[in-house]
């Protein structure tokens, strides 16, 4: 044996724990992968269903949200010319596209309302189709709240008008102020909202104070949450932006003249 | 430039690692008597995470990244896993060389930062930045301004809350909450003043 | 004293004699901001107390082979090769935890607790000691955190686990969360209560204080008015 403090000793010491280590963390890394890739990918698809309203329980089995979700296509749209494409974005999805200078576009400060800095050129959304014809659109929307960026979905039935639900799957807001956008009761309010106005121009907004049903303007707004002021902006701001000319708004259009 | 700016300002007084993730509390708490020794441990925490979150992005993105080793040929290649361990290694590797280097080069500050700088190296904040760095996905000019950031908001606490502490030595506090307990007050508290700074927007 | 005798006070000594973070002031790091629901807390100190005790039980077994001037490399190793190991089984096994935790886990590392223990405890004793101790650690870690995360979430969302104990008034109940407690600023208060509260116990924990107030200092009622 050689002595443990030469520098023989040392190098050997550090060469067999770097050896040993680097074995035991690549077979747990390998091992267990596809276990994880399927987590991630089983959450995107949950999360999918429960905004599109497909599926309501939480907690659902992993066959189940599998099974539901063979009835959704998930489709590739360019934001630039609001039309479908066949590529892919790069990285796997919008949100990774957008960090990559060649597959994004920098917003100039006008037009990023929803703070996200870069726009991905393809986004991915998710279809639902019932015998041929389309039921649902699901698309993904994301801007910054209070505390940092709120990323969720927004479901939209087939007039590409009315709401069927928003939801967020990732949110860092305040917890029981802006972190009530989770809330289920405020999240029920979306439903059967109006975006667009007679005119094409985004109308779907958050007020203050409560909505007054009696107003003609009732259909197309929601209550802001209480206490959360800058969450509540955030997320109006996001709407605005992902329905608005830079986000999905040409390619809803397009949809619904059937030109996507 | 106004983004990175923003991204400053935000890690400095908004995202304060001390104050609102609780980062670098062991040193924070054990090294907080003197204002001096404060400043002088937040200096060196400031230099570190300046160095280290832009040297761990670059090997992050360039190396471990999933589909990172592309331009070596290997698109497929996800070493993600390696993140924490080729992170810490590069925190004990930097402070060792930091530390020779000042040692020759710039023996002053070597004398005054002395005895904090091994300490960095199990500073939570140096590590935490690499972190968030990887989990917000941040690119390298974005982390250069954040690692900066985060280190001088750390320091404004630590030199902020020896100030208070050295005043407090002369007040009549409570047995049993001498010391550490009295200081996880004034902490929170300061925490509670940090809090003032959000929706601050530039 | 016995070996079992021993045992128990490796085990249980650092709970509340020895707390790490009461008095060590090791591993508050990390503690705090997972404390805002009970299960993330739990998920942590499961993995901390793991990290903990097979660390030390590896680095004690190997504790004559380690060369001197590379000691704290070589535990910084073992320990990140732990910590890669819970974080991946983690994201396996218990995927919502673990991105709720976020950053949390890998910093796990930097723990004061884990290190310490590894440089004062294992480099000196054997493995079973080891072992025993760094669960000692872990559940005295876990001790603070449990007591937070309860408080945090009973008070601050009304819930437990998840599940609703007490209904709060925006989902139609009664109760108002203190939102207060969700915050970073909370934990703090909370912990220098707890400190507050083994101390008062055991008063030989209670510190020096650097600047005695002389008694004749104050100034006299009466003499104030003169």
């Amino acid at each position: 044996m050689v002595n443990k403090d030469s520098v023989k000793g040392t190098l050997l010491v550090a060469l067999v724990l770097c050896l040993v280590c680097s074995v035991v963390i690549s077979t747990a890394a390998v091992l267990l992968r596809p276990t994880q890739q399927a987590n991630v990918e089983l959450d995107i698809k949950r999360n999918v269903l429960m905004i599109g309203g497909l599926v309501t329980d939480p907690k659902a089995s992993k066959a189940t949200i599998e099974q539901t979700f063979s009835a959704v296509t998930t489709r590739y749209v360019d934001l630039r010319t609001g039309k479908f494409t066949d590529e892919k974005p790069l990285g796997g999805s919008g949100r990774a596209a957008a960090k990559i200078s060649s597959a994004s576009e920098r917003l100039t400060s006008n037009e990023d309302i929803a703070k996200i800095i870069r726009r991905e050129n393809i986004s991915e959304v998710y279809l639902v189709e019932k015998n041929g014809t389309l039921e649902k659109v699901i698309l993904p929307v994301r801007g910054y709240g209070l505390w940092g960026t709120l990323y969720g979905f927004l479901a939209l039935k087939r007039d590409l008008n009315t709401v069927i639900g928003l939801g967020f799957y990732q949110q860092k807001e305040t917890a029981g102020l802006g972190g009530e956008v989770d809330n289920p009761k405020w999240k029920a309010q979306w439903v059967g909202k109006k975006i667009y106005d007679a005119k094409g121009n985004v109308a779907v907004k958050l007020v203050k104070g409560g909505v007054n049903p009696a107003s003609p303007e009732a259909k197309y707004e929601v209550d802001a949450l209480s206490g959360a002021t800058l969450t509540s902006n955030g997320v109006d701001n996001l709407l605005h932006f992902w329905l608005g000319s830079e986000g999905f708004g040409p390619f809803l259009k397009n949809l619904k003249a059937g030109e996507a | 430039m106004e983004h990175y700016i923003s991204l400053i300002v935000r890690a400095i007084f908004i995202e304060n690692m001390a104050l609102a993730f609780f980062l670098g509390m062991c040193t924070f708490l054990a090294v907080s008597k003197k204002v001096e020794t404060a400043i002088g441990l937040g200096i060196a925490v400031v230099v570190m995470l300046t160095i280290t979150v832009p040297i761990n992005s670059l090997i992050y993105n360039y190396l471990l990244k999933d589909g990172a080793l592309a331009w070596a040929g290997y698109p497929n290649v996800d070493l993600s896993f390696l993140g924490l361990l080729s992170f810490i290694g590069v925190i004990a590797a930097l402070v060792q060389i930091l530390e020779m280097f000042l040692d020759r080069y710039v023996p002053a500050l070597y004398n005054a930062l002395g005895v904090f700088l091994p300490l960095i190296t199990v500073n939570c904040a140096i590590m935490g930045g690499s972190l968030f760095m990887v989990e917000r996905e941040y690119n390298f000019g974005e982390s250069v301004a954040y690692g900066l950031g985060a280190g001088l908001g750390w320091a404004l606490a630590i030199a902020a809350l020896a100030g208070i502490r050295e005043r407090m030595k002369y007040s009549d506090v409570p047995e049993g909450l001498k010391g550490l307990g009295i200081t996880f007050i004034t902490v929170g508290l300061m925490s509670l003043g940090f809090m003032s700074f959000i929706g601050i927007d530039i | 004293m016995s070996v079992s005798m021993k045992l128990k006070d490796t085990l249980l000594g650092p709970v509340i004699n020895n707390n790490p973070i009461a008095l060590q002031i090791l591993g508050v790091c990390s503690a705090l901001a997972v404390t805002t629901t009970l299960s993330a807390a739990l998920v942590m100190c499961l993995a901390l107390t793991a990290v903990t005790a097979f660390s030390n039980l590896s680095i004690s077994l190997i504790r004559n082979q380690i060369p001197n001037s590379i000691r704290i490399i070589v535990q910084m190793t073992v320990i990140a090769s732990l910590v890669i190991l819970v974080d991946q089984i983690l994201k396996a096994l218990a995927y919502g935890v673990s991105k709720q935790l976020t950053v949390f886990v890998g910093l796990i590392i930097t723990n004061c607790i884990v290190m310490g223990r590894a440089e004062a405890f294992a480099m000196k004793h054997g493995p079973v000691d080891s072992f025993f101790d760094g669960i000692g650690n872990g559940l005295g870690y876990s001790f603070i955190l449990i007591c937070l995360a309860v408080i945090r979430e009973l008070f601050g969302s009304g819930t437990l686990l998840g599940y609703t104990i007490l209904p709060t008034i925006n989902n139609g109940g009664w109760y108002n969360p203190n939102g207060l407690l969700l915050l970073a600023p909370s934990a703090f208060f909370l912990i220098a209560l707890i400190i507050w509260a083994i101390r008062s116990w055991k008063p030989n924990q209670v510190e020096e204080e650097v600047f005695k107030i002389a008694p004749n200092s104050r100034v006299h009622p009466a003499e104030e008015v003169a």
